[in-house]
């Protein structure tokens, strides 16, 4: 184990945006879902990707209706139900991912607008239904029973000047990734002016999230 | 509220793991015949008797628990180069390529393809005994991160499994010692008496080099 230290990603960055459009759905479903696991935050909704995703798996349902229907090969039918079954379980479980981290953050996903546009509308939808009973649970239960100036969800009493009572996602929480590319040296973090760290082709390392963010939206990087 | 996550959360679970190894490619001799399959994962196949194929290993263990084919263990699963790795992995610090989900892999094709594998007991417990080696090493090797201040963690050669279970602890080590060498005030963590605090900065600027 070795480290280095990370960042501007200076060199081959843009070398192989071929094997990136040859990727399938299936792989790019799969990436979907690993970086949302692994990242602190809520990262932007695939929307075309799960709109692309639902379609192949319906087409696939009624394949398979239709093969059993037709008497195909049961071994054919149970493999491809197999390969159905797999991709339905990478979706589901992409937007519960989600679901989870809205659960967690709703009320800062709420305020920050770079955060709320990340959201597919139902998922909005659903951060407001989260806010809401979040909102009577906490009225109900505690807050109407406080004194006057402590009754804000938000703020732990109506001294504070920020929104101290909304749990937000650790950005400089260490994550593990690999990129498929070389991507040169990456500056981790300008505060301590150490030498970059030098970030080699499938190779894993652990950085800050906060550091390597811009890698993980432009996909240059995988969460692992 | 800052300091709620647990890094445990994001981890991902054993059957998650194996999962993604799943999708691993792997060559199979089929005995009958079946038409190309055209999967959301891919197109395989066609199947002919005989006629090797590479598949995804789900598939493989699927068509192999039917009795469909036989599954040609990988490459380096073999004796010989096991013996090797487990020799290279004895004698430097640092880890032999393996693949990625060599963990995953070898277990599935354990419990599913006994009789594929040639020599099995010995190539169980050859890999039982790199996995031990590389475990070890890992353990060792993390001491580094409280000799010396580190930023940045390279893993080089880490397989999945092996990644994940350091994960929520390596991660947790190197926030910490991050937010105890930056500058700024300390938010929430009264418990670190200042002293402790200068003693981490004086080591401020190092960072780990490859051994």
């Amino acid at each position: 184990m070795d480290s280095g230290d990370a960042s501007g990603y200076s060199a081959g960055v843009d070398d192989d945006y071929e094997s990136l459009l040859s990727t399938t759905d299936a792989e790019l479903l799969k990436r979907a879902w690993r970086n949302e696991k692994a990242a602190p935050e809520i990262l932007q909704f695939e929307a075309a990707l799960v709109q692309r995703s639902r379609e192949q798996i319906q087409l696939m349902e009624e394949t398979v209706e239709e093969f059993s229907n037709n008497g195909a090969d049961p071994l054919a039918v149970s493999l491809y139900q197999m390969d159905l079954d797999r991709t339905l379980f990478l979706l589901r479980s992409y937007l519960r991912t989600r679901l989870q981290k809205i659960e967690s953050y709703a009320f800062h996903i709420q305020k920050t607008s770079d955060l709320w546009n990340r959201l597919s509308k139902q998922e909005q939808k659903f951060t407001e239904r989260c806010i809401d009973d979040m909102e009577q649970h906490l009225d109900q239960s505690v807050l109407s029973k406080l004194p006057h100036g402590f009754k804000s969800h938000l703020k732990q009493s109506s001294l504070s000047l920020a929104d101290d009572m909304v749990p937000d996602p650790q950005l400089d929480q260490y994550v593990i990734c690999r990129s498929k590319r070389f991507l040169g040296s990456f500056q981790l973090d300008d505060r301590h002016g150490e030498e970059p760290v030098n970030i080699e082709a499938n190779d894993l390392y652990a950085l800050p999230y906060k550091s390597i963010k811009p890698l993980v939206e432009s996909g240059q990087i995988d969460l692992i | 509220m800052a300091n709620q996550s647990d890094p445990n959360a994001f981890a991902f679970s054993a059957a998650e793991l194996e999962f993604l190894a799943e999708d691993e490619v792997v060559e199979i001799v089929p005995n009958m015949r079946m038409e190309p399959l055209n999967l959301i994962s891919g197109d395989f196949g066609p199947f002919r008797p005989q006629i090797a194929a590479q598949v995804p290993l789900w598939l493989a263990v699927a068509l192999k628990k039917r009795g469909k084919c036989t599954i040609r263990p990988p490459e380096w699963m073999s004796v010989e180069k096991l013996t090797q790795v487990l020799e290279a992995e004895r004698d430097t610090e640092k880890f032999q390529l393996l693949p990625f989900h060599y963990v995953e892999i070898s277990r599935l094709l354990f419990d599913h393809a006994r009789e594929d594998i040639p020599d099995i007991y010995m190539v169980r417990s050859l890999i039982e005994d790199i996995k031990d080696v590389r475990f070890h090493k890992i353990g060792t090797g993390l001491e580094i991160i409280s000799k010396e201040v580190t930023y940045a963690l390279r893993l080089k050669n880490l397989s999945a499994m092996e990644a994940n279970i350091v994960r929520p602890f390596v991660t947790k080590a190197l926030q910490t010692f991050h937010k105890l060498n930056t500058s700024e005030a300390i938010p929430e963590s009264g418990s670190v008496p200042s002293r402790q605090r200068q003693a981490v900065n004086q080591r401020d600027k190092r960072v780990l080099k490859g051994r």
